[in-house]
């Protein structure tokens, strides 16, 4: 008799595009989740509307290490086209599920085969014909609950939760998972080690994704205006603005704080978005790479007139189009840098999805009270997939506006201030906005050189002047943003630095690395730009840096390397970019590699 | 400065100099600055005051010229191209502002024209002016959209393509105001300026404003010259504002007067030269202006209105206090809410 492994493995499941496979894989990892088990759900999906293959794999981990897996011990199949690839991705020892109308050879014997009456249990179903796919889908949940031991009572709670409490949705769909969960009691031996049982690891979380989060979270911060063009993988975060803004934002009498537009393009979206934030509103912007490269101009407008405005960048894989439906840490340089002239940006780096909730209302405090564009870079696997995370919490100060001068302020200067003025010493100027009825209110924006009273001048020393007000307001910046997340190690001498989506992959390699080499390392969160005085702590303390990141060239080192040049002979690079999330093996290996090449 | 006298002022309370600008850089002669001298005694006939209305524009000489009048406006010269959406975004901010943009014929008809027919079909509220002087005068002298074919300039040769009918993309975007003007007609200007202040919705004013400095040599279809001896009014225009109601009555023969009441109760008398011209229809507007570009007619005035549509800001429902006014309790939703909106996650 083999050892029974429990709550410690991986599922993927092969389906087609378009095929409403969605509702079962989610139904499964819900469950699993209210099972109280640790699990990450990710979607692997092509940039295609119907027919492509698509994966989505669960990783279920007693010990709440979430993230993704290349070994697969469990896999799923209803996809012929990838059938003889999702067997031979089978860990030995594993165990392949196939529906049994896919009539391909099976040459394994290493692993256990369970064959699936996919086809005759859909037909069998009380449904009419065009709902027929769709409840095929239900059959693998139905067997793999059976054969894994997920309670079903988990699963109708996670049906409920999806068909929203429609009661004729949820009983057909259960009762082919039932249907199907008896047809495996009665005619599949299990041979393999793999399942599943009750924990109580997860009853404080929720589950939810980083674009909800986002948007629930600029809602929270009282957003304003949005205006934003479609584009995944960010379109779910304006979507969910006008899900939810009716909801929280209306008043009694039905009325709305808020507009959302879907602008024409990105260079439209953001133009709406700046000239809301100039006009004195929590303003915002959501898209992807392709989005941010035509908001460029845009932002350096901002950045010069100084106009508070706040642009998501939940990141794919580029360059170009690249692999739309793909997650990537890409746009780190291109959103630091955006925009010509010299400059950096203020980037928020949010890791979870609880972080994608805060930093959407701390962006737009920061916005106002910088009076910049404010960057937020979340990704595809972020942003997309369902999280565990704790539940959001109520912001914990009050909204920051920022220095803005009203009719009543301005009597009590006497109509004497200055737009562009550094009177507090901390390069952040006051601003008044449109509206305002004193006659002394008004002041010209613009792109050009402008003195202290934003009227035009190409005066050489009052151009230089002003950028380096502008300089010492990043410094200021650095003051406010959120400061790292570092985690200590006894003994350690390793630093490792990381960043956004990455974080669950870098914990765990931690500690495979204390395993395999009893290699200690202590770990830097990097949260936003410019750094915080602990980052340059951090790296002072540790030698070598590893810095991980899902990128081809090494962003984050890059501007690190440029930001503190004496510490860059410290920093080594552990980046890598194929279009999926990293996993904790590949980390550990680019470590143990790079220790024993020195 | 001497103080006015109370004659001097408007119902504003302000005197002519309130309405002024910075001195103007552009070319002594330039179209752009007798516009730009119509805008500021529009607003001051108008007794608008200077700080409820927004200035925008893109880049080019005609974008500068937002700094040349109403110094007491918030002004943003933005983007080459790109007003309209800065337009659209800060419109939300209080929608008491009125705004007027000025932009140049390379700014609309070539890098901006998407967000220009876009600004035009959501009928965002604003003024929006193309100083239309066939070519790029900041970038000194290479062809504009506008351009007429055979246009020879300095540099750059003879112009093969089709120019862009600003108008005709107007109105082909659903624009519910759309007029043409010529910078040497400055009583004309003025009050089509004054009726698209009180347009409820996007008043598109093509102005034809010669650049003296390298496109006015007599024969171009945007010099001076060619203007004063092509230009065909469709009617002579006026505008009443809501107080003067009393004064318009009986003056004019049956028929030879059309009369278009505006959505704050001012009228737009148009007086009938040879023929009557309805700019109600958008089938006339697109018939007049086909007939112009057979005939090298520059026809100005009125084309076309409609002040029954919903603006932009319209639509949405807002609240009465201006957004950018709104308070904490207004903006962020009550701490209950956030025990709901987790129990709605899963
Ligand atoms: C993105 C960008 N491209 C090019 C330019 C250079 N540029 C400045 S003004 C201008 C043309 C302006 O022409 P028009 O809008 O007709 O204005 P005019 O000067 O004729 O009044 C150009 C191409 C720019 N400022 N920005
Ligand atoms: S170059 Fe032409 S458009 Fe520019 S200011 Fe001179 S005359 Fe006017
Ligand atoms: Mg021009």
């Amino acid at each position: 008799m083999i050892e029974k492994v429990i709550n410690d493995f991986s599922v993927t499941i092969a389906t087609v595009n378009g095929s409403g496979s969605q509702t079962a894989n989610v139904t499964l990892l819900r469950a699993l989740f209210k099972m109280g088990i640790p699990i990450s759900g990710k979607n692997l999906f092509p940039s295609n509307i119907q027919g492509l293959p698509t994966w989505y794999t669960i990783r279920v981990s007693k010990d709440g290490f979430i993230a993704r897996r290349d070994e697969q011990e469990l896999v799923v199949t209803l996809n012929p086209s990838s059938f003889a690839q999702d067997l031979a991705s089978v860990q030995p020892g594993g165990a392949f599920y196939y529906a049994d109308d896919i009539k391909l050879p099976i040459a394994r014997n290493d692993i256990s085969i369970y064959p699936m009456p996919v086809k005759q249990m859909a037909r069998a179903a009380n449904v009419s014909p065009a709902l027929r796919d769709y409840i095929a889908n239900m059959v693998y949940v139905g067997i793999l609950a059976q054969m894994l031991g997920i309670e079903l009572e988990t699963i109708q709670q996670a049906l409920s939760f999806h068909f929203k409490g429609k009661a004729q949705a949820i009983d057909s769909n259960f009762g082919t998972i039932k249907a199907a969960a008896d047809w495996a009691a009665q005619n599949l031996q299990k041979t393999d080690p793999y399942s599943v049982a009750r924990m109580d690891a997860t009853s404080d979380l929720i589950m939810a994704d980083g674009n909800t989060a986002a948007a629930l979270g600029a809602i929270y911060g009282g957003v304003q205006f949005a205006a934003w063009y479609p584009i995944t993988p960010a379109s779910t975060v304006a979507e969910s603005l006008n899900s939810f803004l009716p909801q929280l934002r209306k008043t009694k009498d039905g009325k709305q704080t808020y507009a959302v537009l879907q602008a024409e393009d990105e260079l439209a979206a953001i133009g709406m978005a700046i000239g809301a934030g100039w006009g004195g509103l929590r303003s915002m912007t959501s898209t992807s790479g392709p989005g941010i490269s035509l908001m460029a101009e845009y932002a350096g407008l901002a950045y010069l007139s100084e106009v508070p405005v706040v642009i998501w960048d939940v990141q794919r894989i580029g360059p170009s189009t690249g692999l739309p439906t793909r997650t990537a840490q890409g746009d780190l340089t291109e959103a630091y840098y955006l925009s010509q002239g010299d400059k950096q940006n203020v980037v928020l780096l949010p890791g979870s999805v609880k972080e994608c909730f805060e930093f959407g209302w701390k962006a737009l405090d920061l916005a106002e009270q910088l009076q910049t564009p404010i960057f937020v870079l979340s990704d595809l696997d972020l942003g997309m997939n369902q999280w565990m995370t704790k539940p959001f919490e109520y912001p914990t100060a009050p909204l920051e506006r920022g220095k803005v001068l009203w009719e009543q302020d301005l009597e009590k200067l006497n109509g004497i201030w200055s737009r562009y003025k550094d009177s507090d010493g901390d390069g952040i100027p006051f601003r008044t906005v449109p509206g305002n009825k004193h006659p002394a209110s008004a002041w010209f924006a613009r792109g050009t050189g402008h003195d202290e009273n934003a009227r035009y001048s190409e005066d050489a020393t009052t151009w230089e002047s002003n950028m380096a007000r502008l300089k010492k307001k990043y410094d200021t910046a650095r003051t406010l943003v959120p400061e790292p997340i570092i985690e200590v190690e006894e003994g350690a001498t390793i630093g490792i630095i990381a960043y956004g989506s990455t974080e669950p992959a870098v914990e765990e390699a931690r500690a495979l690395l204390k395993q395999a080499g009893n290699l200690k390392t202590a770990f830097l969160r990097l949260r936003a730009f410019p750094c915080t005085n602990e980052v340059q702590d951090f790296i002072k303390k540790y030698n070598p840096i590893y810095i991980v990141e899902a990128n081809r060239d090494g962003q984050m080192r890059q501007i690190l390397s440029a930001v503190m040049p004496e510490l860059a002979s410290k920093f080594r690079s552990a980046c890598h970019s194929d279009g999926l999330p990293l996993t904790a093996n590949w980390v550990k290996e680019s470590i143990l590699k790079q220790e024993k090449n020195q | 400065m001497t103080t006015p006298t109370p004659s001097q002022l408007n119902k504003a309370g302000l005197s002519k100099n309130d309405y002024r600008g910075q001195p103007s850089t552009l070319c002594q002669g330039c179209g752009h600055n007798s516009i730009a001298n119509q805008i500021v005694t529009t607003c001051y006939e108008l007794d608008i005051v200077p700080e409820k209305v927004i200035k925008l524009s893109g880049i080019g000489c005609s974008s500068k010229s937002p700094a040349y009048f109403l110094n007491r406006s918030f002004g943003f010269n933005s983007l080459h191209g790109r007003m309209s959406s800065l337009a659209t975004g800060a419109l939300f901010a209080d929608t008491s502002i009125r705004a007027i943009g000025i932009s140049g014929d390379g700014d609309t008809a070539s890098i901006g024209m998407g967000g220009f027919k876009h600004m035009v079909r959501r009928n965002v509220p604003i003024v929006y002016i193309v100083e239309n002087n066939g070519v790029y005068g900041l970038t000194k002298g290479q062809f504009s959209a506008t351009a007429e074919v055979g246009l020879n300039l300095k540099h750059q040769g003879i112009n093969q393509y089709m120019p862009v009918d600003i108008c005709m993309e107007a109105l082909a975007s659903n624009a519910t105001f759309v007029a043409r003007s010529f910078a040497g007609d400055a009583k004309q200007v003025k009050e089509l300026l004054k009726a698209a202040f009180s347009h409820h919705g996007v008043a598109v004013l093509d102005i034809i404003s010669p650049c003296v400095t390298f496109n006015n040599e007599g024969e171009a279809a945007h010099s001076y010259t060619w203007g004063k001896d092509h230009e065909a009014p469709l009617h002579e225009i006026s505008f009443i504002p809501a107080m003067d109601e009393i004064e318009i009555q009986g003056e004019f023969a049956e028929g030879s007067v059309r009369e278009v009441c505006m959505h704050d109760g001012s009228t737009i008398r148009l007086k009938k030269l040879e023929k009557d011209y309805d700019p109600t229809s958008r089938a006339n507007a697109f018939q007049i202006l086909e007939s112009a570009q057979l005939n090298d007619w520059l026809v100005t005035g009125l084309l076309y209105i409609d002040e029954s549509k919903p603006t932009l800001t319209e639509t949405f429902n807002l609240v009465d206090t201006p957004l950018n006014r709104l308070v904490d309790a207004d903006l962020r939703p009550e701490r209950e809410t956030i025990d709901k909106i987790n129990a709605m996650m899963f």
